[in-house]
């Protein structure tokens, strides 16, 4: 589990990062989100050692990392970047080598990975001459070629039509449940929505939320419940304890306040008419995102 | 990182600088067009001292025996009559004509077309002995021309390479590759590759100038140039190998500090200007002992100023160890200061840089 505990960056007096701490554990996609200049790509370049830190440490299995485990992460920038005038192979070659492979073994793993891709056509193109989209599967294998232990992932659904993203999600996923630890930001609240098993939250450099998922939109569901009735529902606005969001003859949307309220609610509603359906609401992620960054 | 790892990593980054620049056919084509200027320079340096430069003078049976002695000035054509060696004054055949008669204690004339020819009348005068004290070991003309080929050698290889390196360090970080690299190794093996590998193309390209030279001069029949000038150039070349690695760890260094090729010209300018200073010294200054000493001792201009004092023979045996000293020195400072501001300066993308926040810790 790579772990940062109390992370603070400041340039020049602005701190972008205050006590940033969370956990990545392995074999699970863990999505990063937040707004822009929230200090995702600050936080991440920093555990990759990209960037110092004023403060803070990255454990990876308890012990700080060295330099020495970087060299096993994986990392996909939010700035794409390869050599235009270089062949495909040949940079993923080299990446590879530079992560410590000997030049035929990064050779199989970069022909392998790069036919995976789809990209079997091109080895020997240069990076200038891809389009936009084969130039993202490139870089994914810049990112996976030497199967990092850790990988991070700055937005790699930008710029990815919906086809591409399921490509990139199924990889991702792939990884995961080999054992890796992945982390990924996104803009696109929806795909980490249906793709994340955990998710941390980031606002004007702080951590708002952390942990998985389905933990977090249930502690957010707030008692948000959905009722439908065989009759009109309008009693609701009356009944104590209930916060009516939405209300359309026997179709209603309403907030509780406490689990007693819920159950009293359930019995009136089922001694008024029948009761269609009668469930909790969970927030989706574009909600609870607005809510936890206010 | 350990040192073994470090070492892999900065070789891979130097195959990289160095295979990339192989297969750029701009810089095949310069190269090529180099080359071609030093054979060039060469064999037209043979043509010109082959040929035939004596002065031709008609001469008559009579007055042969004057210039007998001077077979290796002039070029004597004899004729059979006064009236004949006019004619060939007159047609442009010869420079000047040596006729029987005229007054004591020559007992010849000289003709010639429409000016005096002072070279010949001074070789055919009588001048008394001079002695001199103390001896020119090296031609005024020849040290002018060794200085500014020392000085214009150093000054396009550095200033090509220099530009080479600061544009493929933007270039990286423009394309925001660099991200990659240093996630994968230290910044510090990416410089010292980056360093290294133009460093070797820089020496490849001096050596192969100097082998074509060289080479050049042994099959034009000029060898006995190579004797004065082999020891100048070895030590010019152990020189320039220093002098770049110092320049290119700066240019690496002003390149960071800037995100856009359109910026380097600027960045650059400072290590351009002290690029080319000592071309231009050499130029100006190099009959003067004591700016060339001063050259020969400053860093920058030690390529140049060194070696052009050891080929006139100013320089003690000791000059060039110490100057190199110095040079060593100052290489391990501009290494240490400029990996320091590429380091703070790689990933900060946008407005350049200042050199005060980028030599922060």
């Amino acid at each position: 589990m790579l772990q940062l505990t109390g992370i603070t960056k400041s340039y020049g007096g602005h701190r972008v990062l205050d006590e940033v701490a969370f956990a990545i554990p392995e074999g699970r996609l863990t999505g990063f989100v937040g707004g822009n200049g929230a200090g995702k790509t600050t936080t991440m370049r920093i555990m990759l050692g990209v960037l110092s830190r004023d403060s803070g440490e990255v454990t990876l299995d308890g012990v700080p990392i060295t330099d020495g485990d970087r060299r096993s992460f994986g990392y996909m920038p939010e700035e794409r970047g390869l050599y235009p005038k270089m062949q495909v192979l040949e940079q993923i070659v080299y990446l590879a080598r530079l992560h410590g492979f000997s030049r035929a073994d990064a050779t199989t793993r970069a022909t392998a990975l790069l036919e995976e891709l789809g990209l079997g056509e091109r080895l020997r193109d240069n990076v200038e001459t891809l389009s936009l989209g084969n130039q993202q599967r490139a870089q994914i294998a810049a990112a996976l070629v030497h199967d990092p232990r850790v990988l991070i992932l700055d937005e790699p659904f930008s710029g990815l039509d919906p086809l591409a993203v399921d490509v990139v999600a199924g990889v991702l996923k792939t990884r995961a449940a080999r054992g890796v630890a992945v982390l990924f930001s996104s803009h696109q609240l929806d795909v980490v929505e249906r793709l994340c098993d955990d998710l941390v939250i980031i606002a004007g450099g702080t951590i708002r939320a952390a942990g998985s998922r389905d933990g977090l939109r249930a502690g957010f569901s707030q008692r948000r419940l959905e009722l439908v009735l065989g009759g009109d529902a309008g009693w609701l606005r009356t009944e104590p304890g209930v916060e009516v969001v939405e209300l359309d003859g026997g179709y209603a949307i309403f907030d509780a306040d406490s689990d007693e309220t819920v159950q009293r609610v359930l019995r009136r509603a089922m001694s008024t008419g029948d009761v269609t359906s009668f469930t909790p609401r969970h927030p989706s992620l574009a909600q609870i995102f607005k809510e936890v960054i206010q | 990182m350990n040192t073994q790892s470090f070492i892999q990593s900065v070789w891979l980054v130097t195959g990289r600088e160095i295979g990339s620049k192989l297969r750029s056919k701009a810089f095949l084509i310069s190269t090529g067009i180099l080359f071609a200027l030093a054979l060039i320079g060469v064999i037209w340096a043979g043509v010109a001292a082959d040929s035939d430069s004596r002065t031709p003078v008609a001469v008559t049976p009579e007055t042969a025996a004057v210039v007998a002695q001077l077979d290796d000035v002039v070029e004597t054509t004899e004729v059979a009559s006064v009236a004949e060696a006019r004619d060939l004054v007159s047609s442009g055949e010869v420079d000047a004509a040596l006729v029987p008669g005229g007054a004591d204690p020559f007992g010849y004339t000289l003709i010639s077309e429409d000016s005096v020819p002072t070279t010949l009348v001074s070789l055919l005068s009588v001048s008394p002995e001079a002695e001199l004290l103390t001896t020119d070991t090296v031609g005024e003309q020849l040290r002018y021309f060794i200085a500014i080929a020392f000085g214009a050698v150093f000054f396009i290889a550095a200033l090509t390479f220099g530009s080479t390196i600061a544009s493929s360090v933007v270039e990286e970080k423009q394309t925001r590759v660099v991200e990659l690299l240093i996630s994968a190794i230290s910044t510090r093996a990416l410089l010292a590759g980056k360093v290294l590998g133009n460093t070797i193309l820089a020496m490849g390209q001096i050596l192969g100038i100097a082998a074509i030279a060289m080479i050049g001069l042994a099959v034009t029949d000029q060898g006995e140039l190579l004797g004065g000038i082999g020891a100048p150039i070895g030590w010019f070349a152990v020189f320039f190998l220093f002098g770049f690695i110092l320049l290119a760890a700066l240019y690496a260094a002003a390149g960071a500090t800037v995100s856009r090729q359109e910026d380097i010209g600027s960045t650059t300018m400072p290590l351009t200007i002290l690029v080319m200073a000592p071309y231009f010294l050499v130029i100006f200054f190099n009959d003067n002992p004591a700016v060339m000493t001063l050259m020969s001792y400053i860093p920058f201009s030690a390529p140049v100023g060194m070696p052009v004092r050891i080929f006139v023979e100013e320089a003690q045996w000791w000059e060039p160890f110490l100057s190199l000293v110095i040079l060593l020195a100052s290489c391990v400072v501009a290494i240490f200061v400029s990996a320091k501001i590429y380091q703070n300066s790689i990933l900060r993308m946008g407005a350049r840089v200042k050199l005060a926040e980028a030599l922060k810790s």
